[in-house]
């Protein structure tokens, strides 16, 4: 099956119509040596029921845990049942980028709904309407934040090591340099970024949390940042927003981040979000699209793609970024998961976060050998040592739990308002039964 | 309609969690956030509604035509979401032990293995998370070639001046230095151009083929020999890859590597502008340039976005490939080409094509003479097709085409779609040598008048402020 409507009379009449004998004739313009002589080496067409068969059965063979106690930059939250029927509407489901306003007002109107909860959020003046998760997010700042003589990128060694990647290779792609700044107790070194500012760096990025679950003094980081001329951006989780200072707070030029843990599942990695705000200063160098509100012909209030001069199509070489496509869907889903918690719910979320993850943490320290490896505040990650490291997430596994994530010095754990006091407790209780063996 | 922050009201709120069944903890007062984020206050049937409204004013394929050029707004299948909601993947943390994904793992495995078959290349990625995504990491592969071999003298990507702005945007992304060529008139490789430019400093090609005007390249063997034999590469931009799939392969035409929009050719939603998700294919040479996650797999590779890419898109994907086949593939290919050309010859009379040849998945009009005998531009009859519900084409592109509409169909549209779409052109093309003081007012129906887009961009409001 193709989805191909037309019946084989109806080929037969347009090809007639087109005035040629057959499809071959269609690709007259191939070379013929070029032409495949061959069938496609893929299995024979399916209905749709053996297709279901087949892609179950792959999922069949991953392992569903009903508790999950790891992070590292992809977050098991609750998903509210409205979050997850909206994107799938079908409209919203099966349209094009707006670039048509008059019947497109719906998309548009959601992402200016966007870009104002990602403000609030952050605190920042102006948000573009996504780009495609918290890693480019981070490469992106850097990139709108180097000119012709400040081209140095430093970013915190307490980044995600996906998103130091990115933004190195990002950095590799323009020969630009990028610099890491070490970490000292699980976050980063305050002397270490001081000396590391010469008058050639145009930004420094932080994590908060951190990689590591601890929370960063970005007040001061920023200040160093700006007393050396640099810009500082900031990769935040959102749902720490929800009782974190916000970036604008802290003196950020730049708030990025993963929108993960904002109703999307975890789906082995996306799609995912990247949000992006900055402040009016900097809005014409934000990358992606935007859309502003204006009014039409007849003077009513209307939303269309906006200050697009920044963008490929029409730049081309001299554009701030490439990004067409962005992940607007998942922008929805961001936006309808903040409308349903609201301020308070969101709030609630953040809070219980913190609590859980610190009652696993005293559960888990409490036990012989597990020790905090970083001595700091932390949201709803932290890292311990473990004993037997290999048999305990084993074990959990077997229970249902996914783990920690084992990482330099430990293991680095998670936990949220999805996970219940029992789920907490039983998970302590394996470790110490494994401990105790 | 309002905006959802101005249905709000205060204290009103859903109930989602819990109460906390845990000691809560204090955050240090430094740390605290000042005031809560302005977000709205709702019930979930205010909210229900307010986003079922948004959703009544959005077109998606599912309300009818929607022939938008270079974006292969091809039906969607039902079935492929049902499988990427499946708990199996959408419950899979991305950094699970390799035990414990083999299903995901086999997803991205054999959707790889059957786009190699398609496209003739013999490595794949799925980080890139859309087209122009997808490009980037192309050209980091050309890049990191040329490095590997010490031949760092190669800092030119030739671009045809009838290429998508995300090539020359992505080849600066890359850091190259870009240089545009004139494209013959039917859009083609001008070869006396591409001779002229090419040297010693030719790190690759970038080109699409179909091209965008719809025409297959004709001397697309001699050109990929041309630049491989200055020491180039050659990048293929699959955004037209619709049109020859299953019948004829970018790695027979001499590509090194390859882009792909999921999103496009293989069925998946665009979701109102994403996600996409777009897989990178190279030939073996290329496969140890691959990107990786430093996090996944292993640190040492280029990477382009965290973890494996937007794997749910790419279930999606294969569910289609496995739902089409062999069989389906190609017969998904020729169909869509046959649409474009019956929807083209059924236009032509009124509104003319660019080129009076057979195209491929799709064509563009070039309505210049009509401009100038009526005063109706290309805009004025996009807008205009908004009253009848359909779609308009992608408008004043490519480039090299004045008052251009390129339209393509698509397969999956019926002849009684096609027919219905051509008796509209029809009408509009009479309509403007009549009344054309109407059409340049269009639409007249549909969700708002046109906007006022240069107050838009000189007075941005870019958020919802209260007050």
């Amino acid at each position: 099956m193709s989805y191909v409507p037309s019946t084989p009379a109806q080929r037969q009449e347009m090809l007639q119509a087109v005035g040629v004998r057959d499809f071959r004739e269609l690709y007259r313009d191939v070379p013929e040596e070029m032409l495949l002589d061959r069938e496609l080496d893929l299995p024979s067409a399916m209905s749709e029921l053996e297709v279901s068969r087949t892609v179950s059965a792959m999922a069949a063979k991953n392992t569903l845990f009903p508790t999950i106690l790891r992070g590292a930059g992809a977050y098991d939250h609750y998903i509210p049942a409205l979050v997850k029927s909206v994107p799938a509407k079908e409209e919203f489901l099966t349209a094009y980028t707006p670039y048509q306003a008059e019947m497109s007002q719906g998309v548009l109107q959601s992402i200016f709904e966007y870009q104002t909860m990602i403000c609030e959020l952050t605190g920042m003046e102006v948000s573009n309407a996504s780009v495609y998760d918290g890693a480019t997010a981070a490469a992106e700042a850097a990139a709108m934040c180097r000119d012709r003589k400040r081209r140095v990128t430093l970013i915190s060694g307490a980044v995600h090591p996906d998103a130091v990647n990115t933004v190195r290779t990002y950095c590799f792609g323009t020969g630009d340099e990028l610099r890491v700044v070490p970490t000292k107790d699980g976050k980063t070194d305050p002397e270490a970024l001081k000396e590391m500012l010469t008058p050639d760096v145009a930004s420094f990025i932080v994590q908060q949390p951190n990689f590591f679950g601890q929370l960063e003094d970005c007040d001061a980081l920023g200040q160093l940042t700006h007393a050396a001329g640099a810009m500082f951006v900031m990769s935040c989780n959102p749902i720490s927003l929800g009782v974190l200072k916000t970036p604008r707070d802290c003196g950020a030029d730049v708030a990025v981040g993963e929108g993960q843990p904002l109703g999307l599942p975890l789906g082995f990695g996306g799609p995912y979000l990247g949000f992006m705000a900055t402040t009016q200063k900097h809005m014409r160098k934000l990358p992606g699209r935007i859309v502003g509100e204006t009014v039409d012909a007849k003077g009513q209030r209307a939303y269309v793609l906006s200050l697009q001069a920044r963008e490929q199509h029409i730049r081309r070489e001299k554009a701030s970024s490439n990004i067409c496509s962005n992940e607007a869907l998942c922008a929805l889903t961001a936006s309808v998961y903040l409308a349903c918690m609201g301020p308070a719910g969101l709030r609630e979320a953040a809070e219980q976060c913190m609590a859980k993850s610190h009652y696993l943490m005293r559960g888990l320290t409490a036990l012989e050998g597990v020790k905090l490896v970083y001595p700091g505040p932390f949201f709803h990650e932290f890292v311990t040592t473990l004993p037997k490291q290999t048999e305990v997430l084993a074990a959990l596994e077997q229970n249902g739990i996914l783990g920690g994530l084992p990482v330099e010095g430990g293991v680095l754990w998670c936990a949220t308002e999805k996970q219940s006091r029992a789920e907490l407790d039983k998970a302590i209780a394996v470790v110490k039964e494994v401990l105790a063996k | 309609m309002k905006l959802i922050f101005e249905k709000s009201v205060p204290g009103r709120h859903c109930d989602l969690l819990p109460k906390c069944d845990v000691e809560k903890v204090e955050l240090p007062e430094e740390l605290r956030r000042e005031t809560a984020p302005a977000l709205p206050e709702l019930s979930e049937v205010d909210l229900a509604r307010h986003y079922t409204e948004l959703n009544h004013r959005v077109h998606g394929v599912n309300c009818g035509f929607y022939p938008l050029g270079s974006c292969t707004m091809k039906y969607n299948p039902r079935i492929d979401e049902d499988l990427a909601a499946l708990p199996g993947f959408a419950g899979i943390h991305p950094l699970a032990g390799a035990e414990n994904v083999k299903g995901c793992r086999q997803v991205l495995d054999t959707t790889a293995k059957y786009l190699c078959e398609i496209t003739g290349m013999e490595g794949m990625t799925f980080q890139p998370a859309a087209g122009a995504h997808g490009e980037f990491t192309g050209v980091l592969l050309i890049k990191q070639y040329h490095q590997k071999r010490g031949d760092t003298a190669r800092r030119k990507i030739i671009v045809p001046d009838s290429a998508h702005g995300t090539n020359p945007a992505t080849a600066a992304m890359c850091g190259f230095e870009v240089v545009n060529i004139p494209s013959a008139p039917d859009g083609c490789v001008d070869l006396e151009a591409l001779k002229a430019v090419l040297g010693e400093d030719t790190a690759g090609l970038m080109l699409t083929n179909p091209n965008t005007v719809g025409l297959f390249d004709q001397n697309i063997l001699e050109i990929t020999r041309l630049v491989h034999e200055a020491g180039g590469l050659c990048y293929y931009d699959g955004a037209n890859l619709n049109a020859v799939m299953g019948v004829v392969r970018p790695g027979d035409m001499g590509f090194d590597c390859i882009h792909m929009n999921l999103h496009k050719t293989f069925a998946t939603p665009h979701g109102g502008g994403g996600p996409g998700a777009c897989a990178v294919g190279c030939k073996g040479f290329l496969r140890e340039f691959l990107p990786a996650s430093a996090l996944m797999d292993e640190p040492g590779h280029i990477q382009v976005r965290a973890f494996a890419g937007n794997f749910l898109v790419v279930v999606r994907a294969l569910a289609y490939l496995l739902t089409l086949g062999k069989e389906g593939i190609p017969e998904a290919a020729q169909n869509a080409v046959l649409n474009a050309n019956y929807l083209m010859r059924k236009i032509q009379g009124t509104f003319e094509p660019a080129f009076d040849r057979i195209c491929m998945h799709e064509f563009v009009l070039d309505l210049s003479e009509y401009k100038k005998e009526t005063g109706v531009s290309a805009l004025d009859v996009a807008k205009s097709l908004i009253d009848y519900g359909m779609h308009p084409p992608t408008m004043y592109f490519p480039m090299i085409v004045h008052e251009a509409l390129m339209l393509e169909p698509t397969e999956t549209e019926s002849m009684e779609t096609l027919d219905w779409a051509a008796e509209i052109f029809r009408a509009l093309y009479a309509l403007g040598k009549t009344d054309p003081e109407f059409m340049h007012k269009a639409p007249h129906q549909a969700q708002i008048a046109r906007p006022d887009e240069v107050r838009a961009a000189r007075q941005p409001v870019l958020r919802w402020q209260k007050g």
